[in-house]
């Protein structure tokens, strides 16, 4: 049976410090969210029905994206979304973050509410806010994240802008903190990123992200696509952000080796849906599912 | 041809029906300001994109109580204006008046009378482009969703993006504001300079887009706020040091001129109503 | 300054209106008779009904006399007179299945059942200059033509099953999207997606030149989209409207021309999985061929999704209308000097900006270089 199983959470002792009352409660709680591309059938409404390891329903051709998925986020930790593509996992990240809507399932924010709300029944509105306060997201294409004929400056300011901020000096030293920290030269602020190369753009795209300190930090598939070398810096960039700044993020990868470079938990999608998911290092070390067992042998 | 029309066409050249629903238009425009209301836009004997949208709420509200005022870059005798004016007569039986202040309607295109518009009047705007966020999204749908979701940084961000490149914000007229704090819309290209006087107002303004089938409305007393950033104030056109050639004003909004023989630089009001009543005033001072 | 005074632009309008008149008729001897144009020129006033939405080819010959001929002020002319007058009916749809056909060809099939019908067509004349109509007899011309061509009235009227009916019934078509209530697009506020029945009525009243333009680019570049002429025929139909005391019983008010273009286009599967043949749809006032083609095209193409311009509602129906394009570009001849007149204020404010910041960067650098010189003095020291 596939069923859910619940992720071992983080403990401060894993962590080598101790936990605060804040670990206690989830960042982000998401349960039995469901994505379907297709109107779906009797049949296939029942996920039991669905064959094993197959996420399109046989009678109607429905396309189970997600299939009843719970997890829970912690701040300051990174969560591993590994599987292939097709696996759903993009699709995942694309719920939590409004740009494509959900079928069913919850989220919740502690931070938004008081945890109270499921953010997917909020009004457009109410998204915008999340989206431009609570969340951030760097899509694998940059030209998804970023406004290729606007300036880089001008990329993080429309984030800024969407937060309610009006102070042309204040949004170009908080662009310029941001890029430096990215360590995109400053010369360049004013530069659109269309003339920049792919690992540029990516850690453009990671400081529009950032711009304005969202405590979630959504990454899909980062690096994929960009050379060894250039990948090492943006997954550099990326440790280096979650260790100053406590922001908690889900790593979405089809790359075993990125997941185990970043992420303290993993969970493992096929089809849909969740297969295995447990502390990043156990998962490599005993890797329960089949499936699991080949990611992990090909990437040795 | 004036008789003619007299004949042959409804008072006002519309049908009662038609008058009907733009004024319903209209009302719900005065209801949500700055909130562009469709309405279907009737085609009327002078071009599109030449005014028709004020045309059609000027006669859907014009009675033979009326005095009405026509300016085209506030001239009274440019022949649009005229043009104008020659069909609201030939269909009406209204006064026709270049003292903005006799005026009970007045019909613009690109600018705001400089005597400030009282609560019995209206102005009447002719707008060739009213959506202010065309230039950051084409699509009208998306445009739609943008208001209704007051999802602004579109906008914002080419104000911004100005700045890093010019130093300022390059919008010359047409410039957009906020109406009480909900809806952007574009004033019409009226010159910076005409904007402010949207502000607080006593009277009532009114917007038609013929072509774009758009009826809108700041009424009296709503806060219209220019966009500008907070360490780059809103700005109007800048007239230092010059005045109007025929009635010596320095602070209305002036037309730039060159002297045909000379090729000399000067300038003359472009409130061509307001500035022959001052031609009046000063020369029954002396 | 009273308002009975006469001005200047008074002047100009009315001096205007009196050249227009004078450069009309001062090289002629006689004013240009409007049942000519009517009669003769069928395809401008064929174009004018179509693009006006009015059929009256009577008044579109007036309007072609009065606007010289200008096509777009001519069918701007009929729409603003139409847009005055009263609705007082609706009428039945018409059927064109029933109309009396004068030309009706389908490049779908070799033959037709009722056959090919060439009818009036330019399609196959060559393209040479006929210089003897320079001195048309046409009483001579008539007598020899009477001979010829069979007085179609007395004959049984051609009435032909529709190519479409023939497919239908073989379960190769689609059925017809139904429109739902009726878009009135003359009396009801658009917003998009449009209804049907809007598209259809405002690519019918489309600009010829633009439609086909954006068909070509359909069929050329973007989608390479190549469909097959099922049927275009060319004829006159009835208008009834229901009779007002007896809704079953009709009245026919009389003839007008149409013709109408069904084109076959690429076969798709609908949500049951069934595979058929979908038809483009076009039909216009007179005799007016390439735009109804370029109809039929572009309401297929704005049935499907894509990234062609043409299966973008917003841009095809907001471009297409003659008097709305023309009546913007030609705006342009009006004064902008309040405008320009802003913008130049912010070009001046700019190039301030721009040279202040040049001087500040001048400054900085010559300070910079002195305090170099400085250094490199001292070292020299």
């Amino acid at each position: 049976m596939l069923g859910y199983r619940q992720l071992p959470k983080t403990t401060g002792n894993e962590a080598g410090r101790p936990m605060t009352h804040n670990e206690m409660r989830p960042l982000l709680s998401v349960r039995h969210l469901t994505k379907r591309f297709g109107k779906g059938c009797s049949f296939c409404r029942q996920p039991e029905n669905l064959p094993p390891l197959n996420n399109r329903c046989p009678r109607c051709g429905t396309v189970w994206a997600c299939n009843d998925l719970s997890f829970d986020l912690y701040e300051g930790e990174i969560l591993g979304i590994v599987g292939e593509s097709g696996s759903g996992k993009s699709s995942l990240v694309q719920c939590l973050y409004f740009d494509t809507s959900v079928t069913g399932g919850t989220a919740t924010l502690s931070n938004y509410q008081d945890g109270e709300t499921n953010i997917f029944l909020e009004s457009p509105q109410q998204k915008r806010y999340i989206r431009n306060h609570l969340m951030g997201m760097v899509y694998q294409n940059p030209w998804t994240g970023l406004k290729m004929n606007f300036s880089s400056g001008g990329n993080i300011a429309e984030k800024l802008i969407a937060a309610g901020h009006f102070n042309v000096h204040h949004i170009q030293k908080r662009a310029a903190d941001l890029l430096d920290h990215v360590e995109i030269p400053l010369s360049r602020m004013n530069e659109a990123p269309r003339n920049f190369s792919g690992g540029m753009q990516q850690r453009v795209q990671i400081s529009k992200a950032l711009a304005n300190r969202p405590p979630i930090l959504l990454l899909d598939e980062v690096t994929t696509g960009l050379d060894l070398s250039v990948q090492a810096r943006v997954l550099d960039l990326i440790r280096r952000i979650q260790h100053e700044s406590r922001t908690a993020m889900i790593v979405v990868s089809h790359d075993l080796g990125v997941i185990r470079m970043l992420c303290d938990r993993t969970m493992v999608m096929k089809q849909g849906r969740c297969i295995e998911a447990g502390l990043t290092d156990q998962i490599l070390e005993d890797p329960h599912h089949a499936y699991t067992q080949l990611l992990v042998h090909s990437l040795l | 041809m004036q008789a003619k029309l007299k004949q042959t066409y409804n008072y006002a050249f519309l049908d009662e029906g038609s008058k009907k629903e733009i004024r319903r238009a209209t009302l719900k425009a005065v209801a949500i300001p700055g909130y562009q209301v469709p309405f279907a836009s009737r085609e009327m004997p002078i071009g599109r994109g030449w005014g028709t949208g004020g045309l059609q709420l000027t006669l859907s509200l014009i009675g033979d109580h009326d005095c009405l005022k026509v300016i085209d870059q506030g001239n009274d005798d440019s022949v649009n204006a005229i043009s104008i004016k020659k069909l609201v007569q030939s269909c009406t039986q209204v006064k026709i008046t270049t003292d903005s202040e006799r005026a009970t309607l007045i019909q613009t295109r690109h600018r705001i009378p400089e005597v400030p518009i009282r609560a019995d009047q209206i102005l009447v705007f002719q707008v060739p482009l009213p959506e202010p966020l065309r230039m950051v999204e084409a699509k009208e749908r998306k445009t739609k969703q943008l208001h209704a979701e007051m999802d602004y940084s579109g906008i914002w961000l080419r104000l911004y993006e100005d700045i890093v490149k010019w130093g300022k914000v390059s919008i010359g007229a047409d410039y957009p504001a906020l109406a009480h704090k909900r809806y952007i819309f574009a004033p019409s290209p009226i010159p910076r300079y005409d904007l402010p006087k949207l502000h607080q107002a006593d009277g009532l303004f009114l917007f038609g887009a013929g072509r774009e089938k758009k009826i809108y409305a700041i009424p009296p007393h709503t806060d219209v706020e220019p966009l500008a950033f907070e360490d780059y104030p809103f700005e109007v056109e800048h007239f230092d040091g010059c005045s109007c050639r025929r009635c010596g004003s320095t602070d209305t909004f002036l037309d730039e001129l060159y002297d045909e023989t000379s090729g000399e630089k000067f300038y003359q009001c472009s409130d061509t109503g307001n500035c022959q009543k001052r031609q009046e005033m000063r020369q029954a001072d002396l | 300054m009273g308002y009975v005074a006469v001005t200047g632009g008074q002047k100009a309008i009315e001096a205007a209106d009196q050249l227009n008149l004078w450069y009309r008729l001062k090289d002629t001897e006689h004013s240009l008779e409007t049942t000519d144009i009517e009669k003769q020129l069928r395809h401008l006033v064929d174009r004018v009904m179509s693009e006006s939405g009015l059929y009256a080819p009577n008044y579109a010959a007036l309007a072609i006399k009065q606007a010289e001929g200008d096509l777009c002020e001519a069918a701007f002319l009929m729409r603003a007179y139409r847009s005055t007058l009263e609705r007082t009916y609706e009428s039945l749809t018409i059927d064109p299945g029933r109309m009396r056909v004068i030309r009706r060809i389908s490049s779908a099939f070799k033959d037709i059942p009722g056959g090919q019908i060439l009818g009036p067509t330019m399609d196959y004349t060559h393209r040479l200059l006929n210089f003897s109509l320079n001195h048309e007899n046409s009483a001579e011309m008539m007598n020899i033509l009477r001979e010829k061509v069979p007085d179609l009235k007395l004959s049984q009227p051609p009435v032909f099953q529709k190519v479409a009916k023939l497919l239908r019934e073989q379960g190769l078509l689609f059925p017809p999207k139904s429109s739902g209530t009726l878009f009135d697009i003359t009396r009801d506020k658009l917003s998009f997606p449009a209804p049907r029945s809007a598209k259809l009525q405002i690519l019918a009243r489309g600009e010829t030149g633009a439609m086909t333009a954006l068909a070509y680019s359909n069929m050329r570049s973007h989608i390479a989209n190549h469909p097959t002429i099922g049927e275009l025929r060319v004829g006159y139909a009835e208008v009834t409207i229901a009779y007002p005391l007896d809704a079953s019983e009709s009245i026919c008010l009389g003839e007008i021309m149409i013709t109408e273009v069904e084109t076959i286009n690429a076969f798709e599967r609908d949500e049951q999985g069934e595979v058929k043949l979908r038809l483009g749809y076009g039909l216009t006032f007179g005799q007016n061929e390439t735009k109804a083609i370029a109809m039929a095209i572009l309401e297929q193409s704005l049935e499907t999704e894509g990234p062609s311009p043409t299966q973008d509602e917003e841009f095809v129906l907001l471009h297409v209308d003659s008097i709305e394009a023309n009546g913007f570009v030609s705006h342009l001849k009006l004064p902008h000097y309040i405008t320009f007149q802003s913008k130049l204020d912010v070009l001046r404010q700019t190039q301030k900006i721009a040279t202040a910041t040049a001087d500040k960067k001048r400054q900085i650098n010559a300070q910079k270089e002195g305090q170099n010189d400085a250094g490199k003095a001292e070292t020299n020291i």
